[in-house]
């Protein structure tokens, strides 16, 4: 499955993050290849989000380091971790309401046009620079051969519309939206920022059990198509069981277990923190 | 969606602004200069709102710093265009600093380096306060300015201290304050219009989601605040050659002002450029005309020989209070007026008549 | 004892006086910050108005001066109460961004109105105690220490003023009620209170409070006039900050320090006595740079 075990995409290296006196995480360790569609779960308050947002730097980690296609990501700021390569979704969405659906997306596109700190974090490690062109800002305000560019991005960003099938409500406010297509809309908008991996914090949240198949499909749609690596929270086991080809569970901030989705059906010691020892899992 | 195409919009623009120019023309060969003053003085309310918007509504920054920008442009620029002998006779407590006493040049570059100078203040301030977040950001901003002030309440050799600078020539005429109004919209505009603008947008609606988009917030708020204390600046030397005589005071060039510019923001539309501009000529009209409740007047058959002194300000505040309790998205929301908005408007108009 | 050590003794009370009423008028602040996260910024001005209803108590109503202020303290209470009412409570609901604007507003409304009632010219409370004003300008001498009467009223009632504060907070039950609303606003008012009612009783309280504060500052500033409350307020503010805003606790140190750090800036430093005003600023942005939740408030996290 993984032709080179040897370098993993993300790699949380014994990360601890603890808040005073409550520690949320503790010694995450764990490894996430390329490609991989990885599910990460646990009961409520098990520390899951704190996870993803020790990875996307909103937090600084207690303990540990984090390493992304062998940079140490642990220093960096949110926003060059996503410029290096990892985007999210958020577990209570979070879309910028008063703009329109494709006006999200080419938000999430400024970056090729204002990166300058990532090319240097790039340079430093000898990896190639992302995007040329220097002093967007006063092309962009000045109207300096902007327009082809704003066209570009445009294009681009309602190419991604169409893949998702969002392209009718392009011109919608992305508060006008049902839920459903919102929460699709924060997935357009984490793919538009070119992520490597794609953190999604409970898609499948408040969704119906038709909704929740179809977003199966889309997710493993977008793997595919935009060659991914998945890591997923989600409390459906039907969605987790359904994609996911490894399961890490928590519970109390550290990892009680992890493998394959049969693994984590029958692991005792997951059962037990789900619904103590009588609950069993029933497909 | 009902549009028109791009040419007709440009066409359009260009007619209007042509009008416009026209009806300025107009205005400056026919109008007493009393009524010139009060054209003049809307232009700049205009330039301050706008500039103001572009860190408050645009960018979601409450910044209560716009006049000690104001009053850096202002100071600049005057100290640059009064003559080297005015600057002798006029710093009675302390001598002029040699160095400032001897530069002098025309009212354009002096409007630029105003300009200038308030924007690398924005530069240095905006780094610690906007490292803050939202109320402290407020009050640390407020803060900044009242510092700004009182230094050039105390700063003798520079400033000329409290006595303030007095006869400032009044360049200031209608071209140089529309033609600066018309350059800071232009600007503001073509800048909300791109990308940076939309990241500055997805900043005003969530900061956190926009960093985590790959917007380098900290790094666009500063620009926003840098441009929008630039134009401050700006206005300001217009303000100088308008009023002709500035000083560190509260209510000229302090916090009082900074709220009568927060008020035209609200009451144009917080976050709408096109309503700024309206609430700062809207305001400058609404002050002139309720002067009249300052001077001897008879209502209800009581008779005030004297005006109520103050009473204007009780009035503005008051409907600035009821607008942000009743009505707080203002006269245009977060809309912008666009030919498209017009033509859509027009369309919905026929329609309804049609109908009947 | 030399000449130095003497000012700076006497300084220390002139700080431990400036200070009280810094911190009386910041716990004013603190505690509606605390329920409302909303920066009252015309609790300044609501001081301002406390200092003109004991005047015009005293000059109009011709009361003697300790009714006066009795009456000044419930008239500024009911001031704030109102002022909560009308202007901030239609907008519990809206951006916090709008109620601060109000505020800012409210702040604006009640200068304009104190000009046009109360007029823009300088009025003191000189005149109006006739042969009491010996408490203006009694001293109190112990060897070379000369220390005015009025310092040492201002701090004994500042103390006896916050003692009844903290007991009205940690020992009654609408204190009770105060505390838990500024922990968690939809589970109180399941609990059956009435969260309208407490957060005005907030504003009336702290309202009180800063009419306490405006008199003696008046007394001891004799010249006020209707912006006379924006300066301290700000500087009160401040102090809420640097305690730690939300903690009672909090105001009344960052109260305390900011009043004596400045004064004995002054006392140490004379040459930059005219910059004395923008010393405060630069505490606040000092230290909410290195620690922003303040010297006793607690660190909050970002949620996601």
């Amino acid at each position: 499955m993984n032709d080179n075990k040897s370098s993993p995409l993300l790699h949380m290296d014994h990360v601890t993050m603890a808040f005073g006196g409550l520690i949320a995480v503790n010694d995450f360790e764990n490894k996430i290849y390329k490609n991989e569609l990885v599910g990460l779960i646990g009961p409520n308050g098990a520390g899951k989000t704190t996870v993803f947002n020790v990875i996307t730097g909103i937090y600084y980690p207690t303990k540990g380091k984090i390493f992304f296609d062998g940079i140490d990501i642990t220093p960096l700021k949110p926003y060059q971790i996503t410029h290096l390569g990892i985007a999210r979704t958020f577990q209570n969405i979070r879309l910028f309401s008063d703009l329109s659906v494709l006006e999200n997306v080419l938000v999430a596109q400024h970056h090729t046009i204002d990166n300058a700190d990532v090319d240097r974090i790039l340079k430093k490690h000898g990896k190639e620079k992302k995007v040329k062109g220097k002093a967007w800002f006063w092309r962009s305000v000045l109207k300096l051969g902007y327009m082809k560019k704003e066209k570009e991005m445009k294009n681009e960003a309602y190419k991604l519309l169409e893949k998702v099938g969002l392209s009718d409500l392009a011109w919608e406010k992305a508060s006008s939206l049902p839920y459903g297509q919102q929460r699709k809309l924060e997935i357009a908008r984490a793919l538009a920022t070119k992520p490597k991996l794609l953190l999604l914090d409970e898609p499948a949240a408040g969704m119906n059990p038709k909704e929740s198949e179809e977003l199966m499909k889309f997710i493993k749609f977008i793997r595919d198509e935009f060659d991914l690596t998945i890591l997923l929270i989600e409390h459906d086991m039907k969605v987790v069981m359904g994609i996911c080809e490894r399961i890490i569970v928590m519970d109390y901030g550290s990892i009680i277990a992890e493998g394959n989705p049969m693994e984590i059906r029958t692991n005792k010691k997951v059962i037990e923190a789900y619904l103590g020892k009588e609950w069993e899992y029933a497909e | 969606m009902e549009k028109l195409s791009n040419k007709t919009k440009t066409m359009l623009t260009i007619f209007i602004i042509v009008f416009f120019a026209f009806l300025l023309f107009l205005a400056s060969r026919y109008l007493d200069s009393y009524r010139l003053r009060i054209i003049n003085l809307m232009a700049i309310y205009a330039i301050m709102a706008v500039s103001l918007n572009l860190i408050n509504g645009i960018t979601g920054i409450l910044s209560l710093g716009h006049a000690g920008f104001i009053l850096i442009g202002a100071y600049t620029s005057a100290l640059l265009t009064l003559t080297p002998s005015q600057k002798v006779s006029s710093f009675i407590i302390e001598p002029v600093n040699p160095i400032i006493q001897n530069l002098h040049t025309n009212f354009f570059v002096a409007t630029i380096l105003g300009g200038l100078m308030a924007a690398f203040f924005a530069f240095l301030i905006g780094w610690p306060v906007l490292k803050l977040s939202g109320d402290y950001l407020a009050i640390a901003s407020l803060g900044f300015a009242e510092v700004i002030r009182i230094l050039a309440l105390n700063a003798q050799s520079i400033t000329n201290g409290a006595l303030g600078l007095k006869g400032i020539p009044e360049y200031t005429n209608i071209w140089w304050a529309w033609g600066w109004l018309l350059v800071t919209i232009v600007f503001i505009v073509s800048l909300v219009k791109s990308s940076y603008g939309r990241a500055l947008l997805a900043i005003r609606e969530d900061r956190i989601a926009a960093e985590l988009m790959g917007i380098n917030v900290f790094k666009h708020e500063l620009i926003s605040f840098i441009i929008g204390a630039f134009f401050a600046g700006i206005s300001g030397a217009l303000y100088a050659h308008w009023l002709t005589t500035i000083e560190p005071k509260i209510t000229t060039l302090g916090p009082i002002l900074t709220f009568y510019i927060l008020i035209m923001v609200v009451l144009g539309g917080l976050g709408s450029i096109s309503g700024s501009v309206v609430g700062g000529i809207t305001f400058a009209l609404l002050m002139e005309w309720l002067r009249n409740l300052e001077d001897p007047f008879t209502i209800f058959g009581l008779n005030f020989p004297n005006g109520i002194k103050g009473l204007r300000l009780l009035v503005i505040s008051t409907i600035f209070i009821l607008t942000m309790i009743f009505w707080n998205r203002g006269i245009f929301g977060r809309n912008e007026l666009t030919w498209d908005s017009i033509y859509r408007f027009f369309k919905r108009f026929k329609k309804k008549r049609g109908g009947k | 004892m030399n000449l130095n050590s003497v000012l700076i003794i006497q300084n220390l009370f002139n700080g431990l006086m400036v200070g009280g009423l810094y911190a009386l008028i910041a716990v004013g602040y603190t505690m509606v910050y605390g329920i409302l996260r909303l920066i009252n910024f015309a609790h300044g001005d609501i001081m301002t108005m406390g200092i003109y209803f004991a005047f015009y108590a005293v000059v109009l109503m011709k009361m003697p001066f300790f009714l006066g202020v009795i009456f000044s303290i419930f008239a500024t209470a009911i001031l704030g109460f109102l002022v909560d009412r009308i202007a901030y409570k239609p907008l519990r609901n809206a951006p916090r961004i709008s109620a601060l604007i109000t505020a800012i507003g409210m702040s604006f409304f009640i200068e304009s109105f104190a000009v046009v009632f109360f007029g823009s010219n300088y009025k003191s409370f000189l005149k109006t105690l006739g042969s009491n004003s010996s408490i203006i300008f009694k001293t109190y001498k112990i060897g070379k220490i000369i220390i005015p009467q009025i310092t040492l009223y201002v701090i004994l009632i500042t103390f006896f003023t916050l003692l009844i504060l903290f007991y009205i907070v940690y020992k009654t039950k609408i204190g009770m009620a105060m505390r838990a609303i500024s922990a968690d606003i939809p589970t109180t008012s399941l609990m059956g209170i009435n969260v309208d009612l407490v957060i005005g009783f907030t504003f009336a309280l702290g309202s009180a409070l800063a009419a306490i504060a405006g008199v003696m500052w008046a007394l001891r500033y004799p010249n006020f006039y209707p912006y006379t409350g924006f300066n301290p307020g700000l500087k009160a503010f401040i102090a809420a900050v640097f305690g730690g805003i939300g903690s009672l606790q909090g105001a009344v140190l960052g109260g305390f320090l900011l009043g004596l750090i400045e004064i004995m800036l002054i006392t140490l430093f004379p040459s930059v006595m005219q910059y004395k005003d923008a010393f405060a600023f630069l505490i606040l942005i000092l230290i909410l740079t290195i620690k922003p939740s303040g010297l006793l408030g607690k660190r909050s996290i970002v949620k996601v």
